[in-house]
């Protein structure tokens, strides 16, 4: 099982990839012993939203669906933690709270994936109807002011959004600080062995398969619209994690983080990292997650133009993304140093630039 | 109860105005190029804040609103010179960079203007028919999608550019090959598809707060309503435009308007299950 770790959907192997991943894994697992609380749980902040941006590589740099929905499924499962949270009392219910929100942001992603995969909608198309849904259930939150909304004793509160629920809670130790930090850290971990795994697995390789051709695909014999549907729900899947965790994080969600520009930043952090591989889409999205918190201190707008222009760049210049295109780079100067000459075959295959 | 009669109408051809005026031209560009214009809402945008603009320092409304519209054409000429025009092969890239434009200039905007503009009122005038009174003004806008449509019908139907475009449209290669400048045909079509958003911003800036975000409150029904008119956007935009309109009508006036919204946008997921092609493909099937 654990061979799947490598293959040819997934960039790094052997001996010097694992080596590296575990030295920075020591290095994560290590940092709150030696960075104060504060910056400890801005750590945590940038890693909240690492579960997304994976999510839309599976779905997008794999899967070939560009969904403008991650902020969707965030919202859908941030204001499920809230609700649930709030009704059903803090305490260990929190850790339900968090996995039924998760499991509604997977459910509504059924939903609305079936009616799309079902009808045959795909390339722009996906997208503009995903962003609709997301812009709608935007604006449907931000109006929701009134007292007369409300689930039980939940108040939804419109554009000041909701506030008040228990973070994540393990009987009265409330997760926080260094303690959410490593929660976060072993959740990453989890999710991105396990997502390489899904990918250089049978399932993966149908997966990619239905980017690459789906005709063809479907020709082999299978129906890619139950892998192209299951893609969409882990994908969307892993965004309610994050909305969920954000929820928890901060003890509020407002409809702001659903809207745009919101809706926007997913797409730009794995388009800029490379949306066709997970490792690089690890690590550029934290990349930009730190440069844009460290910027938006000063001016969010500020930030936000960057980001913009990070997306326009990297369309125009580095389609498969820049910090892809960086390490293949370097991976390749690696190899041609250690056997000068050789033809480098496996350095990883380019996805063809559609898709 | 012919005043009950016209009331419906009227709210029909209000949101029917919207739908066309704010879909138009995203439907152009997206016919004629495959390109969904993410920025059409900053071009919608920018036709506002121009008008506005000229209204306050003197100049009539009318032309304002004429001025905008070419203001936000022009400025869609040079955006595909710049931009667009690189991704012709890649729809998809097309979409994220003019996203990425529209993120660099709502969020500009809201650096170098603010959050909000001195507004201009909505101009004066209503009538009475039985015991409801009516606004002018949205009769206007409802005159205005009309002429759009029809404009529309005359320039790509009945003109030369028309008949060069369709061919366009239809077969990219094959037009270039009979002589057919597709570059500068893709230019024009850009341009007029952003000076149409221009329209719609300067037609709908006295009715509405300037903000630079305001261009989200258009997308959403421009974006429906071209998903449902489908690919051949010449003969499905209309359509889609009177079927959704019909449905947020019926739901705005028992329900409110976000109910409105999210009744349309479950009616256009229910609709692509059904015909993926969009309303287009069933026009263009029953006129074989």
């Amino acid at each position: 099982m654990f061979k799947l770790l490598e293959g040819p959907q997934t960039l790094g192997r052997g001996k010097m990839f694992w080596s590296c991943f575990l030295v920075v894994l020591a290095g994560a697992l290590a940092y709150p012993l030696f960075a104060d609380s504060y910056d400890v749980g801005n750590f945590a902040y940038f890693l909240i939203w690492i579960f997304m941006a994976l999510g839309l590589c599976l779905m997008w740099g794999y899967g070939g669906m560009l969904s403008f929905g991650q902020t969707l499924f965030f919202g859908i499962a941030g204001y499920g933690y809230g609700v649930l949270a709030i009704n059903m009392g803090g305490g260990s219910a929190t850790i339900a709270a968090l996995v039924l929100s998760v499991v509604l942001a997977m459910i509504a992603a059924g939903i609305l994936g079936y009616f799309m995969i079902w009808g045959g909608i795909n390339g722009i198309f996906f997208g503009i109807v995903t962003l609709s849904a997301t812009l709608v259930l935007a604006f449907f939150l931000g109006q929701t002011a009134g007292p007369e909304w409300h689930i039980g004793p939940a108040r939804l509160n419109g554009f000041n959004g909701m506030k008040g629920m228990d973070p994540l809670t393990v009987g009265d130790f409330y997760i926080e600080g260094s303690a959410l930090y490593y929660v976060m850290v072993a959740l990453i971990v989890i999710v991105y062995l396990a997502l390489r795994m899904l990918v250089n697995s049978g399932i993966g390789n149908v997966i990619v398969a239905t980017r690459e051709n789906p005709q063809r695909a479907e020709m082999l014999g299978y129906d890619v619209r139950k892998y192209q549907l299951l893609t969409f729900v882990i994908g969307s899947g892993l965004a309610g994690l994050s909305g969920a965790l954000y929820t928890s994080w901060g003890q509020f969600i407002t409809p702001s983080s659903i809207g745009l520009p919101a809706a926007a930043m997913p797409i730009v952090w794995v388009a800029f990292s490379g949306r066709s591989d997970l490792t690089a889409t690890l690590v550029g999205s934290f990349l930009l997650l730190f440069g844009f918190q460290t910027i938006t201190v000063y001016s969010q707008q500020a930030a936000l133009v960057l980001m913009g222009a990070l997306l326009l760049a990297t369309v125009m210049l580095a389609p498969q993304g820049f910090v892809l295109g960086i390490g293949k780079l370097a991976a390749d100067w690696w190899q041609g140093r250690r056997r000068r000459g050789d033809v480098v075959a496996d350095a990883g295959r380019l996805q063809p630039e559609e898709s | 109860m012919s005043a009950e009669l016209f009331s419906l109408f009227y709210q029909f051809a209000d949101v029917f105005a919207f739908l066309i005026l704010s879909a138009a031209g995203l439907a152009i560009v997206f016919g004629m190029m495959g390109v969904i214009n993410m920025a059409h809402g900053e071009f919608i945008m920018c036709g506002a804040y121009v008008t506005v603009g000229l209204v306050n320092l003197g100049v009539p409304l009318a032309i304002a609103q004429i001025l905008a519209a070419l203001t936000a054409g022009l400025i869609g000429v040079l955006v595909e010179f710049l931009v667009v025009r690189r991704f012709y092969k890649r729809p998809l890239d097309s979409l994220l960079a003019t996203w990425g434009l529209s993120l660099i200039v709502t969020q500009s905007m809201l650096l170098i203007v603010g959050s909000a503009v001195r507004g201009i009122g909505t101009p004066e005038g209503s009538f009475a028919i039985g015991g409801y009174t009516f606004s002018t003004y949205r009769l206007v806008l409802f005159g205005c999608a009309v002429a759009v449509l029809a404009g529309l019908y005359i320039i790509f139907m009945k003109t030369r550019f028309g008949v060069i475009a369709r061919a366009t449209m239809q077969n990219a290669a094959m037009a270039k090959a009979l002589g057919a400048r597709t570059g500068r045909i893709y230019a024009i079509s850009f341009g007029i598809g952003t000076g149409l958003a221009g329209l719609c911003g300067a037609l709908y800036a006295p009715t509405m707060t300037l903000i630079p975000t305001m261009g989200a409150t258009f997308v959403v029904e421009s974006f429906v309503t071209v998903v449902i008119g489908g690919a051949n956007v010449l003969l499905g935009t209309a359509p889609a435009a009177v079927f959704l309109a019909m449905i947020r009508m019926a739901l705005n006036a028992s329900y409110g308007q976000i109910i409105g919204q999210i009744g349309m946008l479950v009616a256009v997921i229910l609709i692509i299950r059904v015909l993926p092609e969009g309303l287009s493909s069933v026009l263009v099937r029953r006129g074989r």
